[in-house]
């Protein structure tokens, strides 16, 4: 299914300076992320969102407050735009207990309450029936609420996706199905891993409505999850999302990258989702080279105020390493 | 004389059901949702009627899809349900292990106590139907290597009735493993009879001259024991766990500084198990007070084989249970 024109409105000047932001917000967290890595401040492992900004960015605009979302172990970007500070995310890169999983979890496991992200799952295709329970727990308790479940291409071999997709269909479960397709499974292509390597037809299959989108492009990100989104909150079931994406760094900070050309890299980043904003900005005249500067200097400036939170952070005690294996109070 | 509460006939099945309706009918967050647990009325039966009584919207039947039903169950809990969840045998739960595992298990202590899992799974367990290696498992005690679950094991009419609300009143993930073959098992119960307290093992039966540790049906096979022993002059003690994890050591050590001869049955595996477990607390806070080493009565380290001279001779049985305290105490005496 190729990538669907979707209409939308004109573009405001606030609206599309908003996106660039989030987007650079991302991109600078990230690289300063790689940095502090090289560094040693990071350890473990560290999933980079860089290319995929406009995924998150746009999906992040379909969802409301009250919204829940389920991601990957590459969140920082889907816990940045839906709103999560970035001092906790840094902070809980370092192992810190200001982080927003007091540390516990490290790159791969954010959560956070007032924004209802619910992890932060490593186990590919592991937090998917976990995005069909929150789903399941509204429509019982009859609240129009969205849970988005992000996960890559690599996760739709797994059965728990197919799994997931019959169950939200067979329940009509207010779940909204984005897959960011980045064409690898870690260093799989998609043609080695899948025989239909079309993903939006998978949903055919389950009856889910579906869809696919130019995953460089934040705009044609954001008007296909407000659609999708609002369908899912109107009650009319699951819908699935394509966002055709691309990482341009390796897969974590292991990873050689045997399996790409350079070339292949270097085609992607022509179509830089933040430079194709920049430039529409730009076109529309709703962005100049100073504009521009300064907004990167506050975005810059957010980072460091970050690192130097996560730095000023501390360390749990181990004494209270095993707090919370078990609940420290009863539920009503 | 006042007199006790008045005592109705039931089973072990009719325990089950009426602690699920119980809990449907005091708690409006509280579905069931499994395999065949609403118009089929449960593979074992347990269910039959909820789906009337309850409705479809709490009385859930799932496609066969094991990891994504348990991992529903673990995000309806994060959403403010009470799920209980149905997996229709533990073998079957190794379709899950992820979700119990990866996910259940882990969120409490990764989120840094963000987020807990009130989520109940109850599946039945164990040997001896003759249903050859897939079917037969007993892994309450794999389960119970687990930190983050706790893990149920009840084997009488009371414990099958009160422990269900105990667990849903946890605000974290409880496994209940029902042994099959204890289903059809006839008793009395009070017909007040509630929720029971999950932290403590208890002494089924009293006795001074060895100690027998044990859980779900083997508990039966060691009061068998026991009843043979006492013919001969040896009065066991049995005490049956009740919770895997956590584990009430005191109980049986209590018992054992007493007795000072211990013998753990254990349907499951002796490698690895529960058994070894329980053996080496033993030893690390007991060993002094034993005349004789810790034995141990397990499953023959054989997947389950069909035939039935086979399969019993892989189970624990009453007469291996007599034979090796007869040993103990002639070789320890």
């Amino acid at each position: 299914m190729s990538p669907k024109r979707i209409e939308r409105g004109a573009l405001s000047s606030d609206h599309g300076l908003h996106l660039l932001r989030q987007m650079l917000r991302i991109r600078r967290l990230e690289e300063k992320s790689a940095e502090l890595y090289s560094a040693t401040k990071i350890r473990g492992f560290l999933h980079l969102y860089i290319g995929e900004e406009a995924v998150a960015v746009g999906v992040a605009e379909a969802l409301a407050v009250e919204d829940a979302v389920v991601a990957t172990y590459r969140e920082h970007g889907h816990a940045l735009a839906r709103g999560m500070s970035m001092g906790g995310i840094m902070a809980e890169m370092y192992g810190k207990q200001e982080g927003c999983s007091r540390g516990r979890g490290g790159s791969m496991h954010f959560y956070d309450a007032r924004t209802r992200l619910y992890g932060g799952n490593a186990i590919v295709g592991g937090g998917i029936p976990l995005a069909v329970g929150l789903a399941l727990a509204d429509k019982l308790q009859g609240r129009p609420r969205v849970t988005c479940c992000l996960f890559g291409d690599g996760a739709v071999a797994e059965g728990e996706f197919h799994e997931s997709m019959n169950l939200a269909a067979l329940w009509q479960l207010p779940v909204l199905f984005v897959c960011e397709n980045n064409l690898y499974a870690m260093g799989t292509r998609i043609d080695f891993a899948q025989s239909v390597t079309d993903l939006a037809k998978k949903a055919d299959g389950y009856a889910v409505a579906a869809g696919a989108v130019d995953g460089m492009d934040v705009l044609a990100v954001e008007a296909a999850a407000r659609e999708a989104a609002a369908a899912v909150r109107a009650g009319k079931g699951p819908r699935f999302l394509e966002c055709r994406t691309y990482r341009f760094r390796a897969h974590s900070m292991f990873d050689p990258e045997l399996y790409r050309t350079r070339e292949e890299v270097e085609e992607w980043k022509k179509r830089d989702p933040i430079v194709l904003l920049v430039k529409r900005l730009k076109d529309q005249g709703f962005l100049d080279d100073t504009g521009l500067e300064s907004l990167e200097r506050e975005v810059v400036a957010e980072v460091e105020e970050a690192v130097a939170f996560a730095e000023a952070g501390t360390w749990e005690p181990v004494e209270d390493l095993t707090r919370f294996v078990y609940s420290e109070r009863r539920t009503e | 004389m006042s007199e006790g509460p008045k005592m109705i006939r039931t089973t072990y099945r009719q325990a089950v059901r009426e602690a699920l309706r119980e809990a449907m009918q005091r708690d409006d967050r509280v579905f069931l949702m499994g395999e065949d647990v609403g118009r089929y009325g449960g593979c074992f039966a347990v269910s039959k009627g909820l789906l009337e009584e309850f409705g479809p919207e709490r009385i859930r039947d799932t496609p066969l899809s094991e990891s994504t039903f348990v991992g529903a169950g673990i995000g309806a809990a994060l959403g403010g349900m009470r799920p209980i969840v149905e997996i229709m045998t533990v073998n079957f739960s190794l379709l899950a292990l992820d979700q119990i595992v990866n996910n259940a298990a882990t969120i409490l202590h990764m989120s840094g106590g963000l987020f807990n899992v009130p989520l109940v799974i109850r599946m039945a367990t164990g040997g001896g139907k003759q249903l050859a290696a897939q079917h037969s498992h007993s892994l309450d005690g794999w389960y119970a290597h687990i930190p983050g679950l706790k893990v149920l094991v009840p084997a009488t009419l009371e414990d099958a009735r009160g422990m269900l609300w105990t667990a849903l009143e946890d605000p974290d993930p409880v496994l209940i493993f029902e042994n099959s073959i204890l289903y059809p098992m006839e008793g009395e119960l009070p017909e007040d009879a509630g929720p029971v307290e999950i932290d403590r093992a208890r002494v089924r039966r009293e006795g001074r001259d060895v100690t027998l540790i044990t859980h779900g049906t083997c508990l039966f096979k060691a009061l068998e024991a026991a009843t043979t022993l006492a013919a001969e002059g040896i009065e066991a003690e049995v005490i049956d766990l009740r919770t895997l994890r956590p584990l009430d050591e005191a109980t049986f050590l209590t018992s054992v500084a007493r007795t000072r001869r211990a013998v753990v049955v254990d349907e499951g595996w002796r490698s690895g198990g529960i058994s070894a477990e329980i053996s080496a607390r033993i030893m690390e806070k007991a060993f002094f007070e034993l005349d004789a080493p810790v034995e141990r009565v397990c499953s023959a380290e054989v997947p389950m084989p069909y035939p039935r001279h086979l399969e019993e001779a892989a189970l624990p049985q009453a007469a291996t249970i007599v034979n090796t305290v007869r040993r103990m105490l002639q070789a320890h005496g």
